[in-house]
């Protein structure tokens, strides 16, 4: 089982870089601007919010599951939080730790009614991205939430490397990926999620309990939306309730083109963040290159469907 | 498997009842219909908000419905069909695809309903009886003459941050605001956006603050000497103001807009935007439904274009560009009396 990540085909594992590194060279020579550090540090801050929903999204597709509800789950939760913090006047904290425990509780819905009612995680998602969407709008007024307190921002404060001005937001993104790359790779809870994902009934009979993993996944993945939240709000500076309508399909999309397969137990987390670069290079190339916006949704569309055939054609290679 | 019947009785009889409920309101008052493009953009909120009211004052009852997302034709080709059913004899419609809508509309006018469009046009625009809206092209040239009196003869180092492409509205506001500054410019009925050689980028904000946002650091990114910056509506403004803030820039930068919400007037009493072209969702919802009131009365329709009126609101009032300050402003957002 622990052999599972390091059989992946190269092609799976290396084509999201491959991809990346041609994007890049590409826009260099169309635009002088964007190879520097600066540049690539903004690309960083620009994709965060949907790179921490994608981690979530990444152990939920290992276990063979999807997330449908992600986004708006985000968004729900930025509301929450601004909302205590400008309208009933709690603390900064006490404000976030609230939104955090909304975005869980909608994991451990999803999670329990997964597990316990056996239902698809497609339709029980489905079902709760409407709910997360409609609490969203009844919530806020469909309002936009601003005057938030400063420590409610503080993620989108930037510090100084050299000449480059780099986020807090978009550092604590990087953190999250290691950490979730090392559960991932060198704990048994990690090793349980790729279990899980690739045989769920020969890893019940091995004596590991399925449902408190993929409970736990849920949760866990309530929790990466909660922090993605706080990113969003941080960025932006303000609960915004029309938040998280593209972040869910572009999280899902960062996760397969980082080359988890979406039937589940194959794939390596940093390739998701690699997914998550592809999105906000062209979008940032293609406005350096003064390109209409549509070409970076028609790319990234042809991008998913080599990236989904990639892993279907890998598959049959390995049987 | 059990459950099953139960459910379908319910169903049912919750659809029973919802019939009765529309029916009743159709022997006793006129029922005038309200499509939006959603029910959640604030702008379309207050709309509603103005439509009811004045429909509560004119004894008429007002049923709204809108479809899902903005670009959503299909559900508001629904919408009209249940309003119809509903015993709507006036739908008011904000068109989301201009040209998709038109055969649903034609449907209804052989129904004898009469269609009046608010806050953008058909296309055509005879396609509707009448059409209540803001003149965005003035609206943009409104935001353009302010932007060149307040440049004071600065070379102009203009970012656009535009709504998606193709969309009429995101066009006339777009070319409205070059044509205010002097700028070379398409006219009002074109849906291509000029770009002048003072232009220096043009990223699509689909009026949202988050991606407003990253347009604009992206801009920034391409031309750090950015001195005036277009936005199609105040979130994206707010968010364009956010990535210059970060960039220490928000002094010597100006962002114009047009909306006129009152979220957007506090922007411009903050001196997050410098100026905004106000519009009025209010007036439009609220004359939609007293036509639609007389038409069921008198059965005479209201026809041709009526311009709903728009108000230029800076904080800082420049020579010779007539502007309105942020209290009045505050008085009026979005319609309200």
């Amino acid at each position: 089982m622990s052999s599972t990540a390091s059989k992946l085909p190269p092609l799976a594992t290396l084509g999201p870089f491959i991809a990346l590194i041609l994007a890049c060279a590409f826009f260099a020579t169309q635009s002088e601007r964007f190879l520097s550090a600066q540049n690539f540090a903004l690309i960083l801050q620009q994709v965060m919010v949907v790179a921490v929903i994608a981690i979530g999204q990444t152990l939920v597709i290992l276990t063979a599951g999807i997330d449908l509800s992600c986004g708006m789950v985000m968004a729900l939760g930025g509301i929450v939080m601004t909302k205590m913090a400008a309208d009933y006047g709690f603390s900064a904290p006490v404000a976030i730790a609230c939104g955090m425990a909304v975005t869980m509780l909608f994991g451990l819905v999803n999670g329990l009614l997964v597990t316990k009612i056996k239902l698809p995680p497609f339709i029980v998602t489905l079902g709760t991205l409407n709910i997360a969407f409609a609490a969203t709008q009844l919530y806020s007024g469909a309002q936009t939430i601003t005057d938030i307190p400063a420590g409610m921002t503080a993620l989108g404060n930037t510090f100084q490397l050299g000449q480059t001005a780099i986020v807090w937001g978009a550092v604590l993104m990087l953190v999250l990926y290691l950490v979730t790359w090392f559960a991932l790779r060198e704990t048994a809870p990690g090793r349980h999620v790729y279990a899980v994902g690739n045989s769920p009934e020969a890893t019940r009979l091995t004596g590991i309990a399925t449902d408190k993993v993929l409970l736990g996944v849920y949760v866990l993945a309530g929790l990466f939306y909660g922090i993605a939240s706080l990113l969003s709000v941080a960025r932006t500076g303000a609960g915004d309730p029309n938040a998280g309508q593209t972040e869910n399909l572009d999280a899902i999309s960062a996760v397969v083109l980082g080359g988890t397969s979406l039937f589940g137990g194959r794939g390596v987390i940093l390739g998701t963040l690699v997914g998550a670069l592809i999105v906000g290079v062209f979008r940032n190339g293609l406005t350096l290159m003064g390109v209409s916006s549509v070409y970076q949704i028609l790319v990234t569309g042809i991008l998913v469907i080599l990236a989904v055939a990639t892993d279907q054609l890998s598959r049959k290679g390995v049987r | 498997m059990q459950r099953t019947p139960a459910f379908a009785l319910s169903a049912l009889a919750l659809t029973g009842a919802l019939a009765c409920g529309l029916a009743q309101a159709q022997a006793s008052e006129p029922v005038i219909g309200l499509i939006t493009k959603t029910e959640t953009n604030p702008f379309f909120v207050k709309m509603k908000e103005g439509a009811t009211a004045e429909a509560k004052k004119l004894g008429a009852k007002l049923v709204s419905a809108a479809g899902k997302t903005d670009g959503d034709n299909a559900g508001q080709v629904t919408a009209m069909e249940n309003l119809i059913a509903a015993g709507a004899k006036t739908i008011l419609i904000t068109p989301s695809d201009a040209k998709a809508i038109v055969p649903a509309i034609k449907k209804a006018q052989a129904k004898g309903v009469m269609v009046i469009a608010l806050d953008s046009p058909t296309e055509p625009m005879e396609a509707t009886d009448a059409l209540f809206a803001t003149d965005n092209y003035k609206a943009g040239e409104l935001i353009g003459q302010y932007a060149k009196a307040a440049a004071a003869g600065k070379k102009p180092v203009i970012a656009t941050l535009d709504l998606f492409p193709g969309h009429p509205v995101g066009a006339q506001r777009h070319n409205g605001f070059l044509k205010g500054f002097g700028l070379q410019a398409n006219d009002a009925k074109s849906n291509e956006l000029s770009r002048p050689a003072e232009v220096v980028c043009m990223a699509d904000s689909f009026g949202d603050r988050a991606k407003g946002q990253t347009g604009m650091e992206n801009c920034l990114q391409k031309n750090p000497d950015i001195n005036i910056v277009y936005t199609i509506n105040e979130p994206a403004a707010a968010g364009a103001y956010n990535a210059l803030k970060a960039a220490g820039k928000e002094k010597n930068v100006l962002i114009v807009s047009v909306d006129g919400g009152c979220a957007g007037i506090a922007d411009v009493g903050k001196g997050v935007i410098a100026a905004t072209s106000q519009q009025y969702p209010l007036r439009m919802a609220a004359m939609g439904v007293a036509a639609g009131v007389e038409y069921a009365k008198t059965g005479k329709k209201v026809s041709g274009y009526t311009d709903t009126g728009v108000t230029l609101i800076a904080a800082k009032p420049m020579a010779g560009v007539d502007s309105k300050d942020v209290k009045t402003g505050t008085d009026l957002c979005w319609g309200a009396k």
